[in-house]
């Protein structure tokens, strides 16, 4: 596939062969290849959410290459204040960089954006529906460890409902049949119209309601945060709240090549004693950010092919 | 002779067994308040059907990919172009690739029930019925849908 000029808003417009053209670009940037490539290129990041990964990242990632960064994180100082609508400030803003970078919370927010950006425009997140590139420097780490991603043993736990990242990944894993467990409690299960898709594209599911019985049974633990922000009933959100937590022992009784895995920001649901362990890999995922967004930068900029 | 209810017309077209009082609703979907004369049944004794409605458009030639949009309410509607008073096609509606501001995503989330955005749903399956928002992505199933 050609990135050049494309948009990157979902990940099922992609396939497993432009998954690989940005995994073996990850690769070859993480290697130290590519420097500077972007002279001259402008990235505006368009932030309506809080963040601190994917923006400071994908500002980081567009500087390593070289090029300059515009952009906001809040509308408290921008024209959104004042009422403008999202389509106006995309079409202006386009005219000031070379590619976008927006994450906002209302689903769509980011396909409605591409359809009116003279620019490419990357969905860094929107509302609990899709964020691309997270999925892709997941899937780097994981590939980074495990050569195969088709024969890896997926466990996603925790808020499974509202986790967007966890319906990208889980939606890419499902390319490559990887069996995959969903570990939540009822209330934050994963959506029924996902689990239906992701099993038609091939992939086994178990779908459980805690760790119980799965000592051994997998690779990858995939572990998230529940999504506070995106309950509409917090009488509900109570329910669930510290459901979940991930200790030392819990690593110990999952088996000792256990790898945990977390998108960040974590509340409680990974004890901090974890972090020394050589089964956490998630600052290691975090920092992976950088190489890949380098590559999603340079691919959609066409400066990469 | 057999008498006409509805007047036949010589140019035009005529959509024949709409469910019965859905007529306005096909009238609304193909943005025909404005296109010239309308003659509109509604509640006709039909063998096929206990009650349909019946729209005549003179005038005009409705294409394919304009009818086909009615799909979701109408979808055993016969589409007849009539010219010099005889009929010169007549056609079956078939499922478009996608619909436009016809049907309502059921998110509350998704920025077509936030802002005033038209919406717009891909075909993902025609049997059973799978539409997927363009923008949330969430599916809906047959039964779900609503009309705008």
């Amino acid at each position: 596939m050609d990135f050049t000029g494309k948009s990157i808003v979902s990940i099922r417009e992609l396939d497993k062969d432009s998954f690989l053209k940005i995994l073996v670009t990850s690769k070859e940037i993480k290697d130290g290849k590519y420097a500077d490539c972007l002279r001259g290129k402008l990235l505006a990041t368009l932030f309506f959410e809080p963040s601190t990964r994917t923006r400071l990242s994908f500002e980081s990632a567009m500087r390593y290459m070289g090029g300059g960064v515009i952009g906001f994180a809040g509308t408290e100082y921008t024209s959104v204040k004042k009422g403008e609508t999202l389509v106006d400030t995309i079409k202006t803003v386009s005219g000031y960089c070379d590619v976008i970078v927006i994450r906002h919370p209302v689903e769509g927010a980011a396909r409605l954006a591409s359809e009116n950006a003279g620019v490419p425009v990357i969905n860094a997140g929107d509302g609990a529906n899709q964020h691309p590139t997270q999925t892709f420097l997941d899937l780097f780490t994981m590939n980074e460890i495990f050569s195969d991603l088709s024969t890896i043993r997926v466990g996603f736990l925790g808020d499974l409902k509202y986790g967007r990242a966890v319906h990208s990944l889980a939606y890419a894993l499902s390319l490559y049949n990887t069996p995959l467990w969903f570990i939540s409690p009822e209330l934050l299960k994963m959506p029924e119209y996902l689990v239906e898709e992701i099993r038609e594209n091939g992939s086994r599911i178990h779908e459980v309601e805690n760790l119980e019985g799965l000592d051994e049974q997998l690779d990858i633990l995939y572990v998230t945060r529940i999504q506070k922000e995106r309950f509409g009933d917090m009488q509900e959100y109570e329910k669930v709240a510290g459901c979940f937590r991930i200790t030392k022992s819990v690593v110990e009784s999952l088996g000792e090549n256990i790898k945990i895995m977390h998108p960040l920001p974590r509340v409680d649901e990974i004890d901090q004693e974890v972090d020394t362990l050589e089964n956490a890999i998630y600052f290691k995922q975090a920092h992976n950010g950088i190489p890949v967004r380098q590559a999603v930068l340079g691919l959609v900029l066409g400066v990469l092919q | 002779m057999k008498a006409y209810k509805v007047f036949a017309i010589n140019e035009g077209t005529v959509i024949d067994h709409i469910p019965s009082t859905k007529a306005l609703k096909v009238i609304d979907i193909l943005g025909l308040e404005n296109e010239g004369i309308l003659t509109i049944g509604i509640g006709f004794s039909s063998e096929k059907m206990d009650k349909k409605d019946i729209i005549k458009i003179e005038n005009k030639y409705l294409k394919k990919e304009e009818t086909d949009k009615i799909s979701l309410i109408a979808p055993n509607a016969t589409i007849n172009i009539i010219k010099n008073g005889e009929l010169k096609e007549k056609r079956k509606i078939e499922l478009p690739e996608e619909y436009i501001n016809i049907v309502k995503c059921r998110n509350p989330n998704c920025i077509t029930s936030v802002k005033d955005i038209k919406t717009k749903f891909k075909i993902v399956s025609r049997s059973p019925l799978i539409l997927r928002c363009l923008y949330c992505e969430r599916v809906i199933k047959a039964g779900e849908v609503e009309i705008l």
